[in-house]
This record gives structure tokens, C-alpha cells and sequence, in this order.
């Protein structure tokens, strides 16, 4: 699939209706087939699987915390307790059409097997993650000299869950490094709206308050 | 000498039981020997009943109905009085107009398992040959047997597919020989504080019971009711070990601590001092006013023998693959008798068949029987489970409106 082909707003879901979801559940939705079985892997309380149940997806979900999956379940939604460091092994080869990690890859302790897991159990990977090389967080650390802290991740470097985190460009050299195809890649910037294109990967990476990756496995080099 | 208190003797009649076995307050549906329940031990049992209850209305497309599940010393009676303690049903507070199993949009069976003692043919029941109770003569049941006999019950019913199979413990057991023995005819399921195996430990439980209702002189080989006794001793032994099983540790100790019964210094006696000891006994003497022993050595042996990967070479993923039942599965945090692991491993298989599964874990400390108890919790998850699959079987908010009888995965 080519870049070009993205665009904002979603096929599928009326303007108007775009206020009641996150801006990058949008996204994610935009990126899934009608029709197609995706899991959630850290589907929190279950937003964007409801989001996609919406449009006709078959979701089910992964969630760490109790209280998360709880409430999913007490939603309808079909979604079980488990980590995705350790429960996506569970899964057969090709269970899913997508497999969305979406906002959890820095909370993981093994980021790549994590990622290979994805592509293992679905055909394609959604991953979306907060870009540490954005413009804030570099200036925390360079001016501030502390650990950065910002709107969507407040918690301070002692009692955060995140413990991976990466940038735009750290991310596209690990898909490269496990023969990784990008098939699409987004940069929201703050306000949730994509950077553009036509800019080089530097001006994403400094701009990108977080990427969204459409992936797939590549063909096996010979 | 030491003072020494023991179980007091059942006050209801062994003759009352025996009646109920036989001619349960009860719908019943009777099997002559045209239809023998053909038993895994290789027995066809004929004639053979079936004593169950039912709740609200069966829809016009049949598509509404729920099947409750009973646990070991549960029966029938799941939202009634029940006939012979005149307490309260068993679910009440799960089961009733508003409640998460809406008796106004669901039709809701539950029966007497094969091989209980509240009026399905077993081992308390009269064996037609002799004209006496079955006693040991009785053939082992499993809980497939079980499962094969509410099969039945439906066929005669007419109910084809069901909306939901519900039931904890030796209940949840049965819902899940449900989804492997019939999955084109569940709909959804909802297995609670259960395992796809009886463990090592619980089985050492059991044996345990069985032994105590054995060791009691009274006991009789079985045949108590023809020497006109009961082994009272034996059962109340049985069910105080089985009922800590059923509690936590923490449970206990926030009930009862240590504190004393109705005294200030202990009595340097065997009498009840404790709080603890009184409580169980209670547990223990109030049981075998309504339980026949030898029907509490057949099922408990029936949960013993249930394994479902032993029965499909021994891969649990291999007994669901490709089924389209939708799963909710419960399980509470101080559960030690059927713990979380047991219910992980059966979401690992159903992931491993890409089945539509929930998995929700319930923080309390009330132990295993938290499924019986008042858990909003657990409420407002099975709730939300059965609406949604009620959404996706075409239930209208009544219940009784159409159904999407083509949409279903069976």
C-alpha cells in the first residue's frame, strides 16, 4: 500500500462522530479492512475495540490490568487478562488479520519479541507509540535536564509503566532489523493531526508527538 | 471424662428423602427403556428421570433459553423455596426479574444432575428391580453422563440451541463438557470458579469426604436407608472439609478470627470453643438434613474422572477447535480450590481455537463459593456478557421478540 494512500478524516465514520473517539483510535480503525479479526493487545477499557466493533470487526482484547478487562467484559466486549510479554505465545500462527498494539510497546519488557509476536499471530501489525525524539521531549532533557513528562504521559520516571521508550527513527531501524515491512506511517503531531508527508523523517521524528505503523511481514530474502 | 460434642442426628426423616428422590417437588421428565442414558461407564441406565425447574417464558423461535448448571450439593431449585430446607433458592440473587439472568427475557432450566438426590434417578433413587434405593448398585456417573442426560431433557423440551450454559464448580465442569460435547448447540457459555480437570489436590479432597461417609458404622455398604439410619457422622465430616476448601483463609480469619462461641475462656474440652469450630459444624449437621451420602460419593467421583484433554489426546486446544461459542470465563482471586491458573489454561486453549473468549478474574476474598455470593462484580460482568451475545443471537430487550436463529455460530 503505498503512503499516499492515507488520509483524515476515517472512511467510514461521520465527522461529526470523530469528537467521541481518540484521535489515534481513528487512525488505527482507519488502517483495519472492514470485516477482518483483529486483536487488542492493551485495550485498556476497551475504546477502540468498541470503535471497531462499530464498524462491523471482529475484536477481541488483551488487557493487563483487572480492573481494565473487567469493565471490558461488563461492555460485551470479548477481552481476557494477560500480558503481552508472556500470553501472545498462546496464540497459533495467523489467528488474526490485524494485531493492534496500540500506545503499550514502551510498557513492554521485550519490545522486539513483542513486535515479532504480532507479525506471527497476524497477518499485519498496527503499532502506535509515544515518539521520545519529539521536539518537548527533547527539550525537557536539553533545557530542563530532566526526564521528560508531558499531557499523555505524566508519570515521572520512578512510578512509570514505561519502561521502552523509543523514537520515530529508533522504531523504523528495529522493523528494518527484523525484516519488517512498513506498509503505512503516520506522525500525529500534538494536536493529533498528522505531519505531512512530503516532509523528510527528521522533521517526523522531531515533530511527531507519536507514530502509527501499519506493518506486515516481508518476503523472506534468499 | 473430656467433655465431647458431635453432630447432632438429622431431624428430617430418611423416608422425606427417599420420597424426594422419587417424587421430587419438581417438574420431571421420565425415560422408559426406549431411551436408556447410555453412561460412559458402559451402562445403560433405564428407565431413568430427570428433575428440573424452570423459569420465565420460552420464546417463539426457542432461541431465549439458559441452562443453569448445578454445583456438587446444589439441585434444582435455583430461584424457589426450596422444598425440603424452605431457604431461599441457590441463585436468587442471579437469577429473577431484573437480575443479570432475567427471568423476563430468558427461559431458564436448571435440573438435578444424574446421580443427585433431589428427584434425577440416582443412587438415592428406587432401583425398579428391587423395589429398594439404588445404593452402590447404582451405576458411576461422569459429568458427561450428566451433560448427556440434560441433552435429553432438552430434545424432549424442543429446545435445539441454547442461548447460554451457565454454572460454577462442578456446574462450570458441565458447561464446558456442553461446549465440547455439543457446541453447535450453545450459544454461549458461561464457565465460573471451574477447570477443565479435577486437580490432584481436589481429588485428595474428595477422597477424603468419601472416606469419612464410609467410616461411619452407619453407613451400612450403602444400604442406611433399609437399616432405617443415616451416617450423619460421616457426610457432616465430609462437608466441614469440603467447606473450608470453599472459603480462604482470610475469609475464616475475617468471620471468625479466633474468637470464642458464646464464652469468654476456653472450656480445656472438645466442646465447640471456637467461633470457627461451631460454624462448621453447623455447615456440617445442617448438610445432611438435605443430601443423601451415598449421592455425595457418586458425584463427587464424577468431578474426579473429568479431564477434557485426557479425552482428546491429551491437548485441551484440541477439544474446542473451531467452535463458535462465545465464552465468558470467571474466576475470583482467593479461589485455592479451583485457582486462576486452571481458568488461564482453559483461555490459553480457546485463544489457541481462536474462540471468541472474555476472561475476567475477580478480586474478593471469599474464596470459591464467591460465585454463589453477592458480587456486583461478577453481576455486572455476566450481565454484560449475556447482552451482548443476546445482541448477537437477535434477542430484542424482551427477549421473546425475533430471533436471529441464521446469525448463530452453531
Amino acid at each position: 500500500m503505498a503512503l499516499q494512500e492515507q488520509s483524515l478524516p476515517l472512511g467510514g465514520i461521520a465527522p461529526e462522530r470523530i469528537g467521541k473517539y481518540r484521535t489515534d483510535h481513528l487512525l488505527v480503525a482507519g488502517m483495519v479492512e472492514p470485516g477482518s479479526k483483529v486483536l487488542d493487545v492493551g485495550c485498556g477499557e476497551g475504546d477502540l475495540l468498541q470503535l471497531l466493533e462499530s464498524r462491523g470487526i471482529d475484536g477481541r482484547g488483551i488487557e493487563l490490568s483487572r480492573e481494565g478487562v473487567n469493565r471490558c467484559v461488563a461492555k460485551g466486549l470479548a477481552v481476557v487478562q494477560g500480558d503481552a510479554d508472556t500470553d501472545l505465545v498462546n496464540y497459533p500462527d495467523d489467528a488474526f488479520d490485524y494485531v493492534i498494539l496500540s500506545q503499550t510497546l514502551q510498557a513492554t519488557r521485550q519490545p522486539k519479541v513483542v513486535l515479532e509476536n504480532l507479525l506471527r499471530i497476524g497477518q499485519r501489525a498496527i503499532v502506535s507509540f509515544p515518539n521520545f525524539g519529539f521536539w518537548k521531549m527533547r527539550l525537557q532533557l536539553l533545557v530542563g535536564g530532566h526526564m521528560p513528562r508531558t499531557e499523555n504521559l505524566p508519570a515521572t520516571w520512578y512510578d512509570t509503566a514505561n519502561i521502552h521508550f523509543c523514537t520515530i527513527k529508533d522504531f523504523v531501524e528495529l522493523c528494518d532489523a527484523i525484516n519488517v515491512k512498513m506498509e503505512r506511517a503516520v506522525a500525529l503531531d500534538l494536536y493529533g493531526r498528522p505531519v505531512p508527508l512530503n516532509l523528510p523523517w527528521w522533521v517526523w521524528n522531531m515533530f511527531g508527538e507519536q507514530g502509527v505503523f501499519l506493518l506486515s511481514r516481508a518476503e523472506k530474502t534468499k | 471424662m473430656t467433655n465431647v460434642q458431635s453432630i447432632p442426628s438429622p431431624s428430617i426423616h430418611s423416608e422425606d428423602r427417599a420420597h424426594e428422590a422419587d417424587h421430587p417437588t419438581s417438574l420431571v421428565a421420565k425415560f422408559g427403556t426406549d431411551q436408556p442414558l447410555k453412561l460412559d461407564c458402559g451402562v445403560d441406565l433405564a428407565p431413568f428421570q430427570i428433575a428440573y425447574q424452570t423459569y420465565g417464558e420460552l420464546n417463539a423461535d426457542r432461541s431465549n433459553a439458559i441452562l443453569i448448571c448445578h454445583a456438587l450439593t446444589l439441585d434444582q431449585h435455583v430461584a424457589n423455596v426450596h422444598p425440603m430446607t424452605g431457604k431461599a433458592g441457590w441463585w436468587a440473587n442471579m437469577v429473577g426479574q431484573g437480575l443479570p439472568l432475567d427471568i423476563d427475557r430468558y427461559f431458564i432450566i436448571c435440573a438435578n444432575v444424574i446421580g443427585g438426590c433431589m428427584g434425577s434417578t440416582g443412587p438415592a433413587s428406587t432401583n425398579p428391580a428391587t423395589g429398594k434405593p439404588w445404593g452402590l448398585d447404582f451405576p458411576v456417573v461422569t459429568i458427561p453422563d450428566m451433560v448427556r442426560a440434560q441433552a435429553m431433557l432438552l430434545d424432549r423440551l424442543g429446545i435445539d440451541t441454547l442461548f447460554c450454559v451457565v454454572g460454577g464448580s462442578m456446574g462450570g465442569m458441565q458447561v464446558l463438557q456442553w461446549t465440547v460435547a455439543y457446541p453447535e448447540r450453545v450459544f454461549s457459555a458461561l464457565p465460573t470458579a471451574c477447570a477443565t480437570r479435577h486437580s490432584a489436590q481436589n481429588i485428595a479432597f474428595h477422597e477424603l469426604g468419601r472416606q469419612a461417609v464410609m467410616a461411619d458404622p452407619n453407613w451400612h455398604q450403602g444400604r442406611y436407608t433399609e437399616n432405617s439410619t443415616l451416617p450423619h457422622r460421616g457426610l457432616a465430616v465430609a462437608r466441614m472439609a469440603a467447606h473450608i476448601t470453599y472459603l480462604s483463609d482470610a475469609a475464616l480469619h475475617r468471620k471468625f478470627g479466633r474468637r470464642m462461641q458464646d464464652r469468654a475462656l476456653p472450656t480445656f474440652s472438645f466442646d465447640a470453643d471456637f467461633q470457627v469450630e461451631s460454624y462448621l459444624r453447623y455447615q456440617g449437621s445442617s448438610f445432611v438434613e438435605r443430601f443423601d451420602a451415598n449421592s455425595y460419593l457418586y458425584l463427587t467421583r464424577a468431578m474426579d474422572y473429568f479431564d477434557i484433554a485426557a479425552d482428546h489426546n491429551g491437548v485441551l486446544a484440541q477439544a474446542f477447535r473451531g467452535i463458535k461459542t462465545r465464552f465468558c470465563v470467571v474466576s475470583f482471586t482467593s479461589d485455592w480450590l479451583f485457582p486462576t491458573s486452571e481458568s488461564r489454561a482453559l483461555v490459553h486453549a480457546l485463544n489457541a481455537s481462536s474462540a471468541r473468549v472474555s476472561f475476567a478474574e475477580i478480586e474478593t476474598d471469599r474464596g470459591h463459593d464467591a460465585f454463589l455470593l453477592d458480587v456486583p462484580e461478577f453481576f455486572d460482568i455476566s450481565r454484560g456478557f449475556l447482552e451482548s451475545a443476546g445482541k448477537a443471537r437477535g434477542l430484542g430487550s424482551s427477549g421473546l421478540g425475533s430471533s436471529g436463529l441464521g446469525s448463530t455460530g452453531g
